[in-house]
């Protein structure tokens, strides 16, 4: 499976949507802010979880969108990390903060491993072999009973009280997920816009270029995929200090889909699309199914039209319609 | 098919669009009891989930929506049975919907995935989900089961199997999750201690296409109790019969193995297997009188396990509000008087023990054929049947809580 | 497919499929019992032969076009459901008919799917897969909604419901049944491919796309060809495979990683790796789940793993995936 992506955008394109773009993220800024104000603890708690799932699918989207892999397994960090630091901080006996830095470091350490085994495939062998790989942490963390208690889940979980601030309450940890969500956010942009991410996008588009070019392809693959997991991984942490129990679903295929789904609805390849494509899958699949019976149903419809509609996914297809609303697009 | 009403009226009134969930008390009044019910609509629970729901409004029409003298109103949420999605929707009806009494949810997993959050906001729980711990070494105080726990009726069972029928040696097969290892469990030690033997336990993956494999492992033995949960059982016996395993040895099973739900698509295969269940459409006490009918009547079908659980949940609720005179505000004397119902339920008589757990009546039933339908019809009743069995509760409790290990088994054949 | 070194890798790969498959069945009978080995052969070939017809539409429609189809899975669970509501509307309808029946109701609908919506996607492979999950879920939600969460049973066939007594062995009739439709399916897939215009054309243009193309084949409609082609298989599998599995929600999602691990295994785009995939699979599912419960969860996986980072283009593909 090759996959091709259509959105490296043209300067001019770029110029004539920076409008857009800073009405967008001003617009998000503002929203982001104010909610905690105005909203009930119940809404407050849906913006946390969009957070984190909007790491969680920018985190995909840099293996996906930039380097052009298409993972069908990333829960397995997400499931990993969250597991890890609920494991050392209930049976391990270890404080928040030595869990955290286990968590992420075991975690990463398993993605470069993953890595390792993974990219020796690419296209829908890479798909099926990190599904594989997190089938096989599912089937673990199932099983597994001595250690993570099976289907039972770990329970006991609680939340770290960073400089003494309880995040207990629904808007202090909404502040403390914003804020990491920032950082990764903002960690995740520099990435790709460096020279790496350039070299990135490179393989991605133009491997064999790449590769006569005098890059390692392979290391820029493996980096990517371990900076992925990493992030997965920190979305994981959050995921569990969030619901204070983790269970193996976390680690299946749909916790996967889900990620790549938001990625794919949002834009793959851009910062946005992700963090819309959350919103999107958090809202259908917590909010809307509040209203609507039949909601699997709906969110399966959205896939459809979004593909049907805007092929490039909702954030690069708003920008072009937008263009072409102001004349400027082709 | 079946279409409930409701659901028809709702299709017709969507007219073709997405059916809304309208609530089903028109509007919100300043002295309604907010209810909500966490149950699974959508994914492979769906089924009882189903159930869960139609019997509770069921049982809230007959009241004209008035439980212990006061309106309710009824709010359902989809958990789609996932943990995490249990807790998103256990909040949504905390936070958003103020609900003052929960019931559900239906899986165990579910019900520990949201068992910190209950302690934390404290709203009563009325559960249907048979995770032990919940009402045993780490119980929790606004959790009260008029259910089971995993092992409750499997206790009976054993004692049934071995003193009644004489058996001595037996196969468990069950879902390879908590709940059938909970269950196989308490039968084991049963049967164990009263002279059986248990020369193979199988656990089948949930996700499990063809349970052919595991038909064809199975070693000669007296009879196989089955530990499935929903349609998994229905699925194993089919293969079992087709194996021709039938007239070599018996099938008994834990109280979802045969439930209604299921035995409605079964045919002939299923006549005299015997299981033990907390319910049976077949019960003759008032209140099954008029519930088991009634709920045939409008969907086409026997109550079964899902249903009973609602409706009797139902009940138990009612009798609470009673008892505080409406006053459900009062969180911890609405927690008291829950756990102080003592209630005619369509499963018999419910009460609790100190941990919250039911202590009722446990019925053995084996399928027959009446009026051209099967049914689970009750052999015998083991009356109040608490969730430690005959054993005393401190030594209960100072066993490791019940697993795929625990009891370990010492009888299998080699 | 026409090539010798495809013909003598083939053979090869069957004697070697053999004589492992018969130390396998020595050591498992001393371990178990011959009764065990028998049977769980049996089960093994039941299994791979429903699997197989759940991947070689996967696998021809990969080939061709180059199309991750997420919603096999959910073809065959869609079959299931109409096979069972066939029979169980009209009296006296034998299974096959309803095979027929869900097979052409599955194929019409895929023909569709193709024609309206994949067809706009040709290019946009995350699109695809976007599509292919969502339409899965859309089927698999309509299936609760029309069928109700419980599951219904496809009645096994009067004639095979008796289990099969041969020299002290009882086998269940049905599964033979299972495995000698596979079989016939698998021939007439060869031929199809092998000695017909059509085939000529699905092979020339899984071979080359482009030149397909230049040399006049009609593509577009090849393409719609073969997606019904095998989202008919799959739909017509469900009801074959109903009366062992029933059909319940949740039944694609059982399938559809086995039927990916098939064609990962046996290689994309291959018919004779599906067959031989298709009964791997189902050998080291039911033998593995049995003597390595432990490994119950892993026990697909891992081999899987194991090909895929030595051999990424699977066991015949020449493609890589």
């Amino acid at each position: 499976m090759t996959i091709e992506t259509t959105s490296s955008a043209t300067p001019a394109v770029e110029a004539k949507s920076s409008t857009l773009r800073i009405a967008f993220y001003a617009v998000m800024g503002v929203v982001l802010l104010v909610l905690p104000m105005f909203s009930g603890d119940f809404y407050i708690n849906l913006a946390s979880q969009i957070l984190i799932a909007a790491i969680f699918a920018l985190s995909l989207n840099l293996l996906v969108g930039y380097g052009g892999l298409s993972s069908l397994g990333h829960a397995s960090f997400l499931g990993l990390a969250a597991y890890f630091a609920a494991w050392f901080f209930t049976r391990g006996g270890v404080d928040h903060v030595s869990a955290a830095v286990i968590a992420i470091l075991a975690t990463s350490v398993v993605a470069g491993l993953f890595g390792l085994i993974s990219l020796r495939a690419s296209g829908l062998g890479f798909l099926m072999i990190t599904l594989a790989l997190s089938q096989v942490l599912w089937g673990v963390a199932f099983r597994w009973a001595a250690v993570t208690n099976g289907d039972n889940g770990l329970s006991g979980m609680t939340r770290p009280m960073p400089f003494g601030i309880d995040l207990n309450g629904a808007a202090n940890f909404y502040w403390f997920a914003l804020i990491i969500f920032g950082v990764s956010f903002i960690l995740m942009a520099i990435f790709t816009e460096s020279a790496f991410g350039s070299a990135l996008r490179g393989t991605r588009d133009q491997p064999r270029r790449m590769a006569a070019l005098g890059f390692d392809v392979w290391m820029i693959r493996w980096i990517t995929f371990v900076y992925a997991g990493f992030w997965g991984g920190v979305s994981g942490l959050l995921y569990v200090y969030y619901h204070k129990y983790i269970h193996p679903t976390s680690l299946s295929i749909t916790t996967s889909a889900e990620g790549l789904l938001s990625v794919i609805a949002g834009g793959s390849g851009t910062l946005g699309g992700p963090v819309v494509g959350s919103i999107l899958v958090v809202m259908l699949k917590n909010y809307a199914s509040a209203y609507i019976e039949r909601w699997n149903m709906l969110l399966g419809f959205v896939f459809l039209f979004i593909v049907l509609v805007m092929p490039e996914g909702l954030v690069p297809g708003t920008k072009r319609l937008f263009n072409r609303f102001k004349g400027g697009a082709k | 098919m079946t279409i409930s009403r409701r659901t028809f009226v709702k299709t017709v009134a969507g007219a073709g669009v997405a059916t809304v969930a309208a609530p089903y008390v028109a509007r919100a009044q300043a002295d309604v009891m907010r209810l909500g019910l966490l149950t699974v609509k959508t994914g492979p629970l769906a089924s009882g989930g189903i159930d869960m729901e139609r019997a509770l409004i069921m049982y809230l029409k007959e009241r004209n929506f008035m439980l212990g003298g006061r309106k309710v109103e009824l709010t359902v949420a989809d958990t789609a049975g996932v943990p995490a999605t249990s807790r998103t929707k256990t909040q949504e009806l905390v936070e958003k919907n103020n609900v003052h009494c929960l019931a559900g949810p239906l899986a165990a997993f579910e019900a520990l995935a949201i068992d910190d959050y209950l302690r934390q906001v404290q709203v009563p729980t009325i559960a249907v989900a048979a995770a032990e711990d919940m009402t045993q070494r780490n119980p929790n105080p606004w959790f009260v089961r008029p259910t089971a726990t995993s092992s409750q009726c499997a206790h009976p069972m054993a004692d049934y199997a071995a003193k009644e029928m004489k058996l001595k040696r037996v196969i468990t097969i069950a879902d390879d999750i908590a709940y059938g290892h909970e269950m196989t469990a308490g039968f084991q030690r049963v049967f164990e201690e009263n002279g059986g033997q248990i020369v193979q336990k199988l656990f089948a993956p949930l996700a499990v296409p063809d349970y052919g494999s595991y038909v064809a492992q199975l070693k000669n033995a007296d009879a196989l109790f089955l530990g499935f949960a929903g349609s998994n059982g229905f699925r194993f016996v089919r293969q079992f019969v087709e194996y021709g395993l039938k007239d070599k040895m018996k099938l008994i099973g834990g109280m979802t193995a045969l439930d209604e739900a299921v035995l409605r698509n079964m045919g002939d295969e299923a006549l005299g297997i015997v299981t033990a269940c907390w319910y049976s459409a077949e019960l003759d006490n008032p209140v099954n009188k008029v519930f088991a009918p009634a709920f045939r009547n409008e969907f086409k079908y026997d109550p079964g396990f899902y249903a009973a659980a609602t409706y009797a949940a139902g009940a138990v609720i009612d009798q609470a509000v009673k008892a505080v005179n409406g006053k459900v505000e009062d969180k911890k004397a609405f927690m008291a008087a829950l756990r102080a119902a003592d209630v005619m339920t369509c499963r018999g008589p419910v009460k609790f023990d100190d941990l919250g757990n039911v202590v009722g009546d446990t019925y053995i039933r084996s399928v027959t054929r009446k009026d051209g339908r099967l049914a689970n019809s009750v052999i015998k009743t083991y009356p109040n049947v608490s969730q430690f069995w005959n054993y005393d509760k401190a030594a209960f409790l100072a066993n490791p809580v019940y697993s795929r290990d625990f009891p370990p088994a010492k009888n299998l054949d080699k | 497919m026409q090539s010798g070194n495809t013909l003598t890798r083939t053979v090869l790969a069957l004697v070697a499929v053999l004589l492992i498959g018969a130390a396998g069945f020595s050591y498992v009978s001393s371990i178990r019992s011959p009764q065990f080995a028998v049977i769980q052969a049996l089960n093994s070939l039941a299994l791979g032969g429903l699997l197989f017809l759940l991947a070689s539409g996967f696998s021809l429609i990969f080939g061709l076009m180059r199309l991750a189809n997420l919603t096999h899975g959910a073809f065959f669970m869609l079959g299931a459901y109409i096979g069972a509501n066939i029979l169980r509307s009209y009296d006296g309808v034998n299974l096959w008919f309803a095979m027929i029946g869900a097979g052409i109701a599955v194929a019409v609908f895929g023909g569709l799917l193709e024609r309206f919506v994949l067809r706009q996607l040709s290019s946009n492979s995350l699109g695809q897969v976007l599509v292919t999950l969502g339409m899965s879920f859309i089927v698999a939600d309509a299936c609760l909604m029309i069928w109700g969460g419980d599951p219904i049973p496809v009645p096994t066939p009067a004639a095979f419901q008796s289990p099969l007594r041969v020299a002290g062995f009882m086998f269940p009739t049905y599964r033979l049944v299972v495995v000698l439709c596979a079989v016939a399916a698998a021939i007439g897939l060869y031929l199809l491919l092998e000695r017909t215009r059509l085939g000529a054309m699905i092979r020339a243009g899984v071979d080359d796309m482009q030149m397909a193309r230049a040399v006049g084949i009609p593509v577009s409609k090849l393409f719609t060809a073969v997606f019904m082609l095998g989202a008919g298989i799959a739909g017509a599998a469900g009801v074959l495979g109903g009366p062992i599995m029933s059909a319940y929600p949740g039944l694609d999602a059982d399938m559809l990683p086995l039927a990916l691990i098939v064609v990962i295994l046996g290689g994309v785009g291959s018919l004779i790796g599906a067959f031989v995939g298709s009964f791997i699979i189902g050998f080291i599912y039911t033998f593995g789940t049995a003597l390595l419960p432990d490994l119950a969860y892993v026990i697909l996986f891992l081999p899987m793993i194991v090909v895929i980072a030595f051999r990424p283009q699977g066991l015949f593909g020449r493609m890589s995936a």
